[in-house]
C-alpha cells in the first residue's frame, strides 16, 4: 500500500487518510455482521468493498454513515469519532450515499428529488418559505442552480421534470447518484451502484463515478459485485467475508490473494 | 427590407456587422444552459465572433484555411462559421455522430488545419485519428469538462482562444475589419459533405453569394422577418440547417435557438415555440403517432370531442388556411374547435406560433400532411438539394397540392430533359465538388444547369411533380414517359392494394401486377358476407377483381389529367394469387420489389398481359415460414382497364 501521497494514472493526487475504521465489530443478537474490521480511506481515492453475499458490506456502509452503531471499535472521520454519530450528523459532515434498493421519492420529479439533496443546506425556516418572496426565494434559486449543475453533469436534462417512478432502472440509479451529489459530499458511499444494470448502463455509470472523482475530487467508497468494474476503477480494494476482513490492497494484490480466491470460488471443507 | 441594406453585404461577417448595427439589441442566439435559456443579442454575437476570429488568427489560421466544426447544434459552434469566414477561412461542418474513420476521410479530403470540437467526446475521436492526419494542427474545444488531464499543446479551450483574440484585437486594432473587408461574395463560404449514400462523400463548395442570395430570396418570398424564431436541431453538417439557421438567420436577423440536448428537442420546441420550423416527414409522423396514442388513453368524452373537431378540421381546416371560401357556420365551428381542441393541441406540440413549416427529404404521407394543415399550421413541402443551396421548389401559400413539390423558388429556373430528368439553374448552384472534377462535370453543365437525378414534369400551372429517380424511368415504344414507382405508389395509395409491379419500358402499353391487402380486402369481403378460404381464393374472386378494377380506373383517371403521363395509363392488369414475399426473394428485406426476380419468375404472366388472352394458368412455389415449400395452382384472370382520353379526367371525375 503506498504511503503518503501517490499519483494515480488519471492525474489525481491521493491525499491523507480521511477516515479510519478501527477494529469495528457489529452484532445483531447472535449474528456477528462485522468482526474486528479495520481499514482506512484516503482523500480523493476510490475504495471498493467487495465480498460474497452477507459478508457485511452494507453493514459497513451503514456504520460509516451512522445508521448502525458498532458495539466495538471506532470510526474516525476528519479527526472526529463517527461510530456514535447520528445519520444527519454524517450528512452535515459531508457524507452522502446511495442505496442498494433505490430509495427515491417515486412520485416526485427528477429535479425535486435532486433538490432534496440540498435540503440540509437550506437555512430558511418554514415561515420564510411560506412567505415565498425574499430570502427564501433567493435561497431556492441558489440551490436550484446547484441542482442544475448536477443535472448537467449527469446529462439527465431530458428527464428533469419526469416523475422518477416512470424512469427506467438505470436512470433511477443515476438520479439517486445525482441526489447524493447535490449535497456536495466529501465522501460518497455507493451501495451497489451498478446492480441490475445492463452492460451499457454500467459503462455510463462507471464514467460518471470516475468523472465525479476526477472533477470534484470526491472520495468514493463503493460496494460492487462486478469484479471487472471493481478492478478497473478502484484505487484500493477491501475484501470482507463473514464479517471479517480477508484482504486489502490494490486490485492486483487482491486478485492474487489465495484467501480471496477461496472465498469467491469456494473451498472444500474436509 | 433587406434590399436597402443589401449593398456591400455579400459575406456572412459583413451581414453580422450589419445585424449588430441595425438590430444590435435583438436576440440572435439562444441556448439552454443549466435549465435556463441564455440569450445573446446580435451585438453580443458580433463581439463573440470577432474575438474568436482574432483568436484563430493569433493561433496561425491563414486565409484559405479550412476549419472543421464538429458537434451538436450550439451557438458557439455556429459562431465559428462567420469567425472562420471573417479571416478568410472556410468552415467545414461535420456530422457529430460519425465515427472516427468517417471523420478522417472528410478531414483529410478537406485538408483541415484547424478543428473546433464541442466536447471531450469529439476531441477523443479527433485524437484517435490525429496521427493519420498530418495536416490537422490545432484543435479547439468548447466544453472543458473532462478535459483537465489533456495536456497536448495543440488543444485549446474555446474561451481561451477568444481571450487570445481579444488581446490580438487590442494589439492590432484595424486587423479584424480589414480582414472582413477583404472578403467578397464570390469567396467560398462553406464546404458541405453530402452524406454519401452512394460512394464516398463529396465536398460541395458553396460561395457566400450562393448561400446569401438563395436564403434571402426564399426568406423574402415567405415574408420572414427579424421577429421570427427557429429551433436548430438538425445536424449542422446538413446544408438545410445551414441555410435556415445561418443563411436566413443572418439575412433576415431572426433568432436561432439551440436545444439543450438531442433528447430534449420536443420539450425545447414547446418552450421556444418557433414561428418557423423544419422537420423531415419522419418527425411529423412521430408527433402525430404520439398524439394519437395519447388520445386513445384519454377519457371517452375527450376522445369524442377530439374526433368530432378533428373531422371538422379535416373537412374545412385546409380551405380556411388557404383562404378559400368556407360557410359561416363551418367557420364558427372551426373557431370553437380552435378553442377546445386545435389550440391546446398545438400548444402541447410547441407549434402554437408556427407560421411557416417545411418538410422535405422524402414524400410525406398525405394523411400526415393534411393533419397539420387542417390544424391551421402552414406546413409546406419543398424540394431541394445540397447542390442548389437547398431551395429548388417550394409549395406556394394558398396553393398546396399533395402530389406536387410546388413551384420553382424565386430565382430558380427549371427545365425537363428529354429523359424526364429535372434540371435547375439558380443563384444557389454550387461552385464545384472539391477535388472531384469528374463528378462536377457529370452533375453540372458548363452553362450552369444541374442534374437532380430525379425525373419529373411541370404541370400546366407550373407545379413540379417528381415521379421517380431518373434512372428508373423508362419509355413506352411510342416514346411516352413510363415512371414505374409513380404508378405503383398511386396504386398502393388505395388501402386494398398492398403491392404493385408495373411493366412498360420498351413495350406498347403499361401493364400491372397487383397484390391485394389481405386485411383490408378481407374486411371488405366480410362486411359483404363474401366467404373465402385464403389469400389465393380471395384474390381470385370476381367481386375482388371488380374492386381492384375500380382502383385501377381511378389511377388512370388521375393520370389522364397530366398531359405527360396520360399515355402511361394502365391498360391491362391482373391480381396475383400470392403475396410477393421477401422469403421467396421477390422483395428485399426492406420490402422493395425486386423487379428482375419478379419478371423472371412470372414471365408467362407478363407474356399473357401483353397478349390478348383473358386468363393464364400458373403454378407457383411458396416457401413457408418453417422452410417447407409447396406449389400453388391458380387460373388468373386478366382484365382490361378503362383508358381515359387525355385531359378528360377532370370531366369524368
Amino acid at each position: 500500500m503506498p504511503e503518503g501521497t501517490a499519483q494515480t494514472n488519471s492525474g489525481r493526487v491521493i491525499g491523507d487518510v480521511i477516515m479510519k475504521v478501527e477494529n469495528v465489530s457489529l452484532s445483531f443478537g447472535g449474528v456477528r455482521a462485522l468482526d474486528d474490521v479495520s481499514f482506512d480511506v484516503r482523500e480523493h481515492e476510490i475504495l471498493a468493498i467487495i465480498g460474497p453475499n452477507g459478508a457485511g458490506k452494507s453493514s459497513m456502509l451503514n456504520c460509516i454513515n451512522g445508521f448502525y452503531h458498532p458495539q466495538e471499535g471506532t470510526i474516525t472521520y476528519k479527526g472526529k469519532r463517527r461510530d456514535t454519530a447520528k445519520t444527519y450528523e454524517a450528512a452535515e459532515e459531508g457524507i452522502a450515499r446511495t442505496f442498494q434498493n433505490i430509495a427515491l421519492f417515486k412520485g416526485m420529479s427528477t429535479l425535486d428529488n435532486i433538490m432534496t439533496g440540498r435540503g440540509l443546506k437550506m437555512k430558511r425556516n418554514f415561515l420564510w418559505q411560506a412567505l415565498y418572496y425574499g430570502p427564501a426565494l433567493r435561497e431556492e434559486l441558489e440551490h436550484r442552480a446547484k441542482a442544475e449543475e448536477v443535472i448537467d453533469f449527469l446529462e439527465i436534462e431530458a428527464i428533469r421534470k419526469t416523475p422518477v417512478g416512470r424512469l427506467p432502472y438505470g436512470l433511477q440509479k443515476r438520479v439517486e447518484l445525482g441526489r447524493a451529489l447535490a449535497a456536495e459530499p466529501d465522501l460518497l458511499l455507493l451501495d451497489e451502484p451498478m446492480a441490475g444494470m445492463n452492460h451499457e448502463e454500467k459503462e455510463d455509470m462507471v464514467r460518471y463515478i470516475l468523472d465525479v472523482n476526477d472533477e470534484y475530487g470526491t472520495t468514493i467508497v463503493l460496494i460492487e459485485h462486478d469484479m471487472s468494474v471493481v478492478m478497473d476503477i478502484s484505487d484500493r480494494v477491501v475484501v470482507l467475508d463473514y464479517g471479517k476482513k480477508l484482504a486489502a490492497g490494490t486490485p492486483d494484490e487482491v486478485k492474487g490473494n489465495q484467501d480471496v480466491i477461496d472465498a469467491y470460488l469456494g473451498v472444500s471443507h474436509d | 427590407m433587406s434590399g436597402d441594406h443589401a449593398a456591400g453585404q455579400d459575406t456572412f461577417p459583413k451581414l453580422l456587422a450589419a445585424n449588430a448595427r441595425i438590430r444590435g439589441g435583438k436576440p440572435a442566439s439562444r441556448e439552454k444552459d443549466y435549465g435556463i435559456w441564455q440569450t445573446w443579442t446580435w451585438s453580443e454575437v458580433a463581439e463573440e465572433v470577432r474575438a474568436l476570429a482574432c483568436g484563430l488568427a493569433a493561433l496561425g489560421f491563414q486565409r484559405g484555411d479550412r476549419l472543421a466544426i464538429i458537434g451538436d447544434n450550439r451557438p458557439h459552434l455556429y459562431w465559428a462559421m462567420p469567425a472562420a469566414q471573417a479571416v478568410g477561412g472556410v468552415p467545414v461542418p461535420m456530422y457529430q455522430d460519425s465515427v472516427a474513420e468517417e471523420m478522417q476521410y472528410v478531414l483529410e479530403h478537406a485538408e483541415c488545419r484547424f478543428a473546433i470540437a464541442e466536447n471531450q467526446e469529439q476531441v477523443d475521436k479527433l485524437l484517435e485519428i490525429k496521427d493519420r492526419l498530418p495536416k490537422l494542427e490545432t484543435i479547439i474545444y468548447h466544453f472543458p469538462r473532462g478535459m483537465r488531464s489533456y495536456t497536448q499543446d495543440f488543444l485549446h479551450l474555446y474561451a481561451d482562444v477568444q481571450d487570445k483574440g481579444r488581446a490580438h484585437d487590442t494589439a492590432n486594432p484595424g486587423f479584424y475589419d480589414a480582414q472582413v473587408d477583404m472578403g467578397t461574395g464570390g469567396d467560398l463560404a462553406i464546404m458541405v459533405y453530402t452524406s454519401g449514400t452512394t460512394g464516398r462523400p463529396k465536398g460541395v463548395m458553396l460561395s457566400a453569394d450562393n448561400l446569401i442570395q438563395t436564403a434571402r430570396n426564399a426568406a423574402e418570398w415567405e415574408g420572414l422577418t427579424d421577429d421570427d424564431e427557429m429551433l436548430a436541431y438538425l445536424p449542422m453538417a446538413w446544408v438545410g440547417d445551414h441555410i435556415f439557421s445561418v443563411g436566413q438567420a443572418f439575412t433576415t436577423g431572426f433568432c436561432v435557438s439551440c436545444p439543450e440536448s438531442a433528447e430534449t428537442v420536443l420539450e425545447d420546441l414547446r418552450e421556444i415555440g418557433p414561428t418557423y420550423f423544419f422537420a423531415p416527414p419522419r418527425i411529423f409522423e412521430n408527433i402525430l403517432t404520439t398524439v394519437m396514442i395519447r388520445i386513445e388513453d384519454a377519457a371517452p368524452w375527450k376522445q369524442r370531442m377530439f374526433h368530432n373537431y378533428m373531422d371538422h378540421a379535416n373537412r374545412v381546416g385546409r380551405d380556411i388556411l388557404d383562404g378559400k371560401p368556407v360557410p359561416f357556420m363551418d367557420r364558427l365551428k372551426y373557431r370553437m374547435g380552435e378553442f377546445l381542441v386545435y389550440g391546446p393541441l398545438k400548444n402541447v406540440l410547441g407549434l402554437t406560433r408556427m407560421r411557416l413549416g417545411y418538410t422535405a427529404g422524402e414524400a410525406i404521407g398525405p394523411d400526415i400532411f393534411d393533419f397539420y394543415r387542417s390544424l391551421g399550421l402552414n406546413l409546406k413541402q419543398l424540394y431541394g438539394s445540397t447542390e442548389a443551396s437547398v431551395f429548388i421548389t417550394i409549395q406556394p401559400n394558398g396553393d398546396i397540392r399533395s402530389d406536387s413539390v410546388g413551384v420553382p423558388a424565386p430565382g430558380v429556373d427549371i427545365r425537363i430533359e428529354d429523359t424526364g430528368e429535372v434540371m435547375f439553374k439558380s443563384p444557389g448552384v454550387f461552385q464545384a465538388y472539391y477535388k472531384n472534377d469528374d463528378a462536377t462535370a457529370e452533375t453540372k453543365t458548363p452553362d450552369g444547369w444541374v442534374h437532380t437525378g430525379d425525373a419529373g414534369f411541370l404541370d400546366a400551372d407550373g407545379h413540379l411533380k417528381i415521379i421517380d429517380r431518373a434512372k428508373d424511368v423508362g419509355k413506352l415504344t411510342d416514346g411516352t414517359l413510363f415512371a414505374p414507382k409513380y404508378l405503383e405508389n398511386k396504386l398502393k395509395f388505395f388501402p386494398f392494394v398492398s403491392e404493385a409491379v408495373t411493366f412498360g419500358d420498351g413495350r406498347d402499353y403499361v401493364a400491372a401486377f397487383i397484390n391485394i391487402d389481405l386485411e383490408a380486402v378481407g374486411n371488405w369481403a366480410e362486411r359483404r358476407g363474401l366467404a373465402y378460404t385464403g389469400y389465393t381464393d380471395l384474390a381470385g374472386r370476381p367481386e375482388v377483381m371488380e374492386l381492384i378494377s375500380d382502383c385501377v380506373d381511378k389511377v388512370n383517371m388521375d393520370l389522364a389529367e397530366d398531359e405527360k403521363l396520360a399515355g402511361s395509363q394502365i391498360k391491362r392488369f391482373l391480381v396475383l394469387h400470392k403475396e410477393l414475399d421477401a422469403d421467396d426473394g421477390e422483395l428485399t428485406r426492406t420490402r422493395k420489389v425486386r423487379r428482375s426476380v419478379v419478371s423472371e419468375r412470372y414471365d408467362d404472366l407478363i407474356a399473357a398481359l401483353y397478349s390478348d388472352r383473358d386468363h393464364c394458368e400458373v403454378t407457383a412455389t411458396v416457401t413457408f415460414e418453417d422452410g417447407r415449400t409447396d406449389t400453388i395452382h391458380a387460373d388468373l384472370k386478366i382484365r382490361d382497364a378503362k383508358i381515359v382520353p387525355p385531359g378528360a379526367g377532370q370531366a369524368a371525375a
